[in-house]
């Protein structure tokens, strides 16, 4: 019998296999935490789940809700940005390139607390749900933006000569080849990203957007259990994005025709 | 049908490829030999209407190649191209690959143009293989359902570039000699080829391209029974040098 710890040499994996080995890994961690626990004397009690459960499902739901705007609108950013930063005409090149690095190479909390504060304030986006979502929605939009060019970029010239060639018009080549082709190749990635906003969002706690995060400090300041909070938070974070990470593996398989 | 070609020229980024190319005669199969980089794709890619000539006219079947993009993309729907690699849409199955296009651009129903792609897969021993990606198939085979689509609207001409060209030998064959079976059916085909056998045997015509010009041009057996110009003789020497 082969180790059951092993895959094979083809990389085959059963699933009696998988399931044994992530077992063994789920209990490992949850020891690891337990031991923590332990040692560093630390009790956890859930009671307060039973009585802020609507609360909790109120974050819950926020948190949900702003991220899927933010999906939304960063596609509707990411996209014409990523098709930008390949523009002929150079302004339009060089703003989408420096929007990308200004967003991507600075800390997110810094462009909360900037933009809240300063812009929002200027341009009176008074409403702390709506400027959360502008927020998230351009930070997001940066990587995206950057995902969107790595697919434009691998599109091989040969498949648009191709499409010419069969007689497909403009229009056609970008919708039974271009578009295709794209989407297969950025839909993993943008599942992925998905997830990242729906952390992300977490940070908009602090310009006191009522999500997860801030109901879960409040409840935290007002029952002084920071660790028994701390770990639903992080929990129910799970619930909601490993479920995403699933489905951006399924896509993942599911669209990789060219292997 | 008649191509006639008047002082083809092309450039890239200022750099000919092709100069001053003058070609007018009746073409049903017809060979492009030359060394690399002496023009052979960039003047078939013209002639497709993938490229428009920096110079000169260009007149395929008695009228000029059209200018503007809708009219081009009709004009491209009449010949069948197959490209050294296929030029396979990777994302689509071997029988979508053929039966997009003729519904997509040739107005065939649904079920006609599958029972067309499947007509044609079978035809070309691919029987079977019409759900399999074009990743999933080997190079012969990919250059066959290539050619399957190439001829499935039944095009006035078919335009080969290279097609044997990334093969290795034994696929080489196979595609070589379903593209004779197709000629001596009465399909006419322009194909750019290194395969001298194909260009001597299979190909009424052939034309030398060399450095950009069209150096010599006649009926296959002639011209490679008593090459006329140096370049020629020098070309077809070197193949020969490693023949068996």
């Amino acid at each position: 019998m082969r180790n059951p710890f092993v895959a094979g040499p083809d990389g085959r994996v059963t699933p009696a296999q998988a399931v044994a080995s992530y077992l063994i890994v789920c209990a490992a961690v949850i020891g690891f935490f337990w031991l923590s626990l332990a040692m560093a004397g630390i009790a956890l009690d859930f009671g307060f789940v039973a009585r802020f459960r609507q609360r909790i499902a109120d974050g819950l739901l926020l948190t949900l809700g702003i991220s899927a705007a933010s999906l939304v609108a960063s596609l509707a950013i990411g996209v014409p940005v990523a098709v930008g930063q390949g523009s002929r005409v150079l302004p339009v090149r060089y703003l989408c390139d420096l929007y990308v690095k200004l967003i991507r190479g600075t800390p997110l909390l810094a462009q909360i607390y900037l933009f809240f504060y300063i812009v929002g304030t200027a341009w009176g986006v008074e409403n702390r749900l709506v400027a959360g979502v502008i927020i998230l929605s351009v930070f997001s939009g940066a990587y995206i933006a950057e995902i969107v060019r790595g697919s434009l970029s691998s599109l091989d010239a040969g498949q648009l000569e191709a499409a010419r060639a069969v007689g497909f018009t403009r229009a056609q080549v970008l919708r039974y080849v271009v578009v295709p082709q794209l989407v297969s190749r950025t839909l993993p990635a943008l599942t992925g990203q998905f997830a990242s906003i729906v952390k992300d969002s977490s940070l908009l706690s602090v310009i006191a957007v009522i999500e997860l995060t801030q109901t879960m400090q409040e409840i935290s300041a007002s029952t002084f259990n920071l660790f028994g909070t701390y770990f639903v938070l992080a929990g129910l974070y799970l619930v909601l994005t490993l479920p995403i990470m699933f489905v951006s593996r399924w896509f993942e398989r599911r669209l990789s025709y060219a292997h | 049908m008649r191509i006639e070609l008047e002082g083809v020229g092309h450039a890239f980024g200022g750099e000919p490829v092709l100069a001053g190319v003058d070609f007018d005669d009746d073409v049903s199969t017809l060979a492009i030999i030359g060394p690399s980089g002496g023009g052979k794709s960039t003047l078939l890619r013209i002639v497709g209407g993938l490229m428009a000539p920096t110079e000169g006219t260009v007149r395929v079947g008695g009228a000029e190649i059209p200018r503007e993009e809708a009219a081009l993309a009709r004009y491209r729907a009449t010949l069948g191209f197959v490209f050294q690699d296929g030029g396979l849409f990777h994302h689509l199955t071997a029988r979508e690959n053929i039966a997009l296009p003729l519904r997509a651009v040739h107005g065939l129903s649904e079920g006609a143009a599958r029972e067309r792609a499947d007509g044609l897969l079978a035809r070309f021993g691919l029987e079977g293989e019409g759900d399999k990606y074009p990743a999933q198939l080997s190079g012969g085979q990919r250059q066959r359902v290539a050619i399957a689509r190439a001829v499935a609207p039944r095009p006035r001409m078919l335009l080969l570039d290279e097609p044997t060209s990334a093969l290795d030998p034994e696929y080489t064959t196979e595609v070589l000699d379903l593209l004779r079976d197709l000629k001596d059916e009465g399909t006419r085909f322009i194909a750019v080829t290194h395969e001298m056998g194909f260009a001597r045997h299979a190909c009424d015509k052939v034309a030398f391209l060399s450095g950009g010009r069209m150096a010599e041009c006649g009926p296959s057996a002639e011209v490679f029974a008593h090459p006329r110009t140096p370049e020629l003789r020098r070309f077809l020497g070197k193949l020969l040098e490693w023949s068996v």
